[in-house]
């Protein structure tokens, strides 16, 4: 699947496109198919994104994964600030992005 | 140090509210991201892996307490409670708010620090020696020169769009604390025949991609001149630079195309030419630069002797303290390298601690090392005790300066937008790994630095032992190295063969080791030791 990404213009922040809105929960993102490019386009001239492009990803039990892992992190948040991430809780959620 | 005057003031105060401006008419959609990319980064933000990153200068590492508790302030108050120390003796915030830029810019600017310069085809921070003013070995503090090259070349209108990003070092010693000669311009200050200072000059070496020593061009060139042969060095650049091509439009691809001795010519010729046009600063200017760093009022009467009951203490006294001019001071290193931690990281609270004993015991100054560690440059020896007891409390004390725990490590794959591979954890597994069997101790002097892509921000080439990360199918991938130097005796590390996993690069390191504490001879270091036996034992051991 393709999935679109960005950041938030102000904050900075990773967001994930969900269909309808800008999410930062990967997890929340949907398969643009081939219209990455002109959401992206709509979307940053509207200000609700910041430099969005297109990713390769796939589905599974836990959810929506991209399949690089520079996006993963992205998706989560540095590897070596657990603290930091979007999911300080979970111990696990580290092996997600390896 | 050097403290503002109205007209360095009114520049960064203009910058700010003009920076300000800018924000607010890329929010408000009268700029696009292609608009307003090139003038956030002549501010030092960029748009990072997770966030806006701001990168602020600090002009030859050197601070003062509010200056650093001001950086302190800053990670608290915009970013989440620390920031990161690097290679170029600068900081970084990781996780910065646009609309809160401008906000921090005006923080920075009522401590006389900016972001300005710290990006783009511009010249950058100057660095240089971290002991400067306080070393026994140097013939005259470089950083007067280097203060008068910031000021040269700050807004310089010629050289604010040269073909690639352009770095200065300046040293004063002949011991190379500052990798000087892996710079754009390295310039050692030193004597002539007849005592008189100059400056040597070093152009086109560089690390990234393309790694290369810069070769001497001038052995000595007369210090009323300083300013203008240095436009001579970029205008020959500026005009023939590859602006067609990022990846060889670095001045060391220049004087590696034409060979240093014809880059030298044109050099001389536009010399020649400029010494006509009278641009050197006037020799005022310089000695008022140069009265802002006198030396502080050392206490001639305070004991000269420390006192080593504490074993602890007497390591951390024989690791991390430098000799200083003063028979009865000592510089003293702050290791942000703590076992396990992430190299060059500092917490907010640190950052404030690090002020107040700078304040209090280095007559209110810090430097900042391009190991991504901090100095307090003039302690008295009678303050080292209680000051080391004051680090090890807020976990500032470890004593591995020069050894394999003092990694330095570029932000990697967890930070950087241009990163392959991630720098920290493998930073984190060799500190934990030589900690925990003891040998880093038996190891002595090794400097281990890793990069986690080929721009090469934590020096890989210029290790004992670099580490490279790369990308392999989408996966991450180490190559290892060896042999390499940013010390005087500068040379570039070779790869030892095939890369190495995640866990298998840390294994690498420690069968290298093994393979130095089984082959050295008399005091040699691990450099030493490579460069006698070469690189054969060592790919024997790894490869087998």
């Amino acid at each position: 699947m393709k999935i679109l990404t960005g950041n938030d213009l102000k904050s900075g922040a990773v967001t994930w496109w969900t269909g309808v809105d800008w999410s930062l929960h990967v997890e929340e993102a949907v398969d643009v198919g081939d219209q990455a490019g002109s959401i992206a386009a709509r979307e940053e001239s509207a200000r609700r994104v910041n430099a969005p492009y297109a990713i390769d990803a796939e589905r599974d039990e836990r959810g929506v994964r991209p399949a690089h892992i520079k996006d993963r992190i992205r998706a989560l948040g540095p590897t070596v600030r657990p603290d930091l991430t979007l999911k300080p809780a979970d111990p696990k959620a580290g092996s997600w992005v390896i | 140090m050097y403290l503002y005057d109205q007209y360095d003031q009114a520049m960064v105060d203009a910058r700010v509210a003009e920076f300000r401006d800018q924000c607010q008419r890329r929010i408000d959609g009268k700029l696009s991201e292609d608009q307003f990319k090139p003038l956030r980064l002549m501010n030092g933000l960029y748009l990072q892996l997770h966030a806006y990153m701001l990168r602020v200068a600090i002009p030859y590492g050197t601070l003062n307490g509010r200056q650093m508790r001001a950086l302190g302030d800053i990670a608290d108050t915009f970013d989440r409670k620390y920031g990161h120390f690097t290679t170029r003796q600068n900081i970084q915030y990781n996780w910065i708010k646009l609309e809160e830029a401008p906000d921090i810019l005006e923080a920075l600017a009522k401590v006389e620090m900016h972001a300005i310069q710290t990006s783009g085809n511009c010249i950058r921070n100057i660095s240089s020696d971290h002991f400067a003013g306080a070393a026994a070995d140097e013939v005259a503090d470089p950083r007067p020169y280097a203060e008068l090259l910031r000021q040269w070349s700050s807004f310089h209108p010629e050289f604010s769009y040269l073909p690639r990003k352009f770095k200065f070092a300046v040293i004063a010693s002949e011991t190379d604390r500052a990798a000087m000669r892996l710079h754009d311009i390295g310039i050692n200050i030193v004597r002539g025949d007849a005592g008189e200072l100059g400056a040597a000059f070093y152009v086109g070496g560089g690390m990234g991609r393309t790694p290369m020593i810069a070769p001497l061009i001038r052995d000595f060139v007369p210090l009323d001149q300083l300013i203008t042969y240095t436009e001579a060095c970029l205008r020959v650049y500026n005009r023939y630079g590859r602006r067609d091509n990022k990846y060889k439009a670095r001045i060391k691809i220049l004087v590696h195309e034409l060979g240093a001795q014809e880059y030298t010519r044109q050099v001389e010729e536009e010399f020649a030419h400029l010494l006509t046009q009278g641009i050197e600063p006037p020799r005022a200017e310089l000695e008022r630069i140069k009265s802002y760093f006198v030396d502080p009022a050392f206490d001639a009467n305070a004991p000269d002797v420390i006192d080593r009951t504490d074993p602890d203490f007497a390591v951390w006294v024989d690791r991390n303290t430098h000799p200083h001019k003063q028979h009865n001071y000592v510089s003293a290193v702050i290791s942000l390298k703590p076992v396990g931690g992430i190299p060059g990281d500092a917490t907010a609270d640190q950052m404030r601690l690090m002020a107040e004993l700078g304040e209090a015991y280095s007559f209110d100054e810090l430097r900042v090392i391009h190991t991504q560690n901090i100095v307090l440059p003039h302690v008295r020896k009678a303050d080292l005790f209680t000051l080391w007891q004051k680090l090890v409390e807020a976990g500032l004390g470890t004593p591995n300066l020069d050894q394999i725990g003092d990694i330095i490590a570029c932000p990697g794959l967890d930070y950087c937008s241009l990163a392959n591979a991630r720098s920290i954890p493998v930073a984190q597994k060799i500190s934990e790994r030589f900690a925990a069997s003891g040998k880093g101790e038996a190891l002595g002097e090794l400097k281990l630095k890793i990069s986690g892509c080929i721009n090469a921000c934590g020096h890989h080439h210029a290790g004992h032992i670099g580490i490279l990360g790369v990308d392999k199918k989408g996966v991450e991938n180490y190559q290892l190295l060896l042999g390499g130097s940013e010390a005087e005796d500068t040379s570039l590390g070779k790869i030892t063969g095939p890369g190495f996993s995640e866990d298998g690069i840390v294994d690498a390191v420690e069968t290298a080791a093994d393979v130095y504490l089984r082959e050295r001879q008399n005091g040699e270091r691990f450099l030493d030791t490579y460069r006698r036996i070469g690189m054969e034992p060592f790919k024997e051991a790894l490869y087998g």
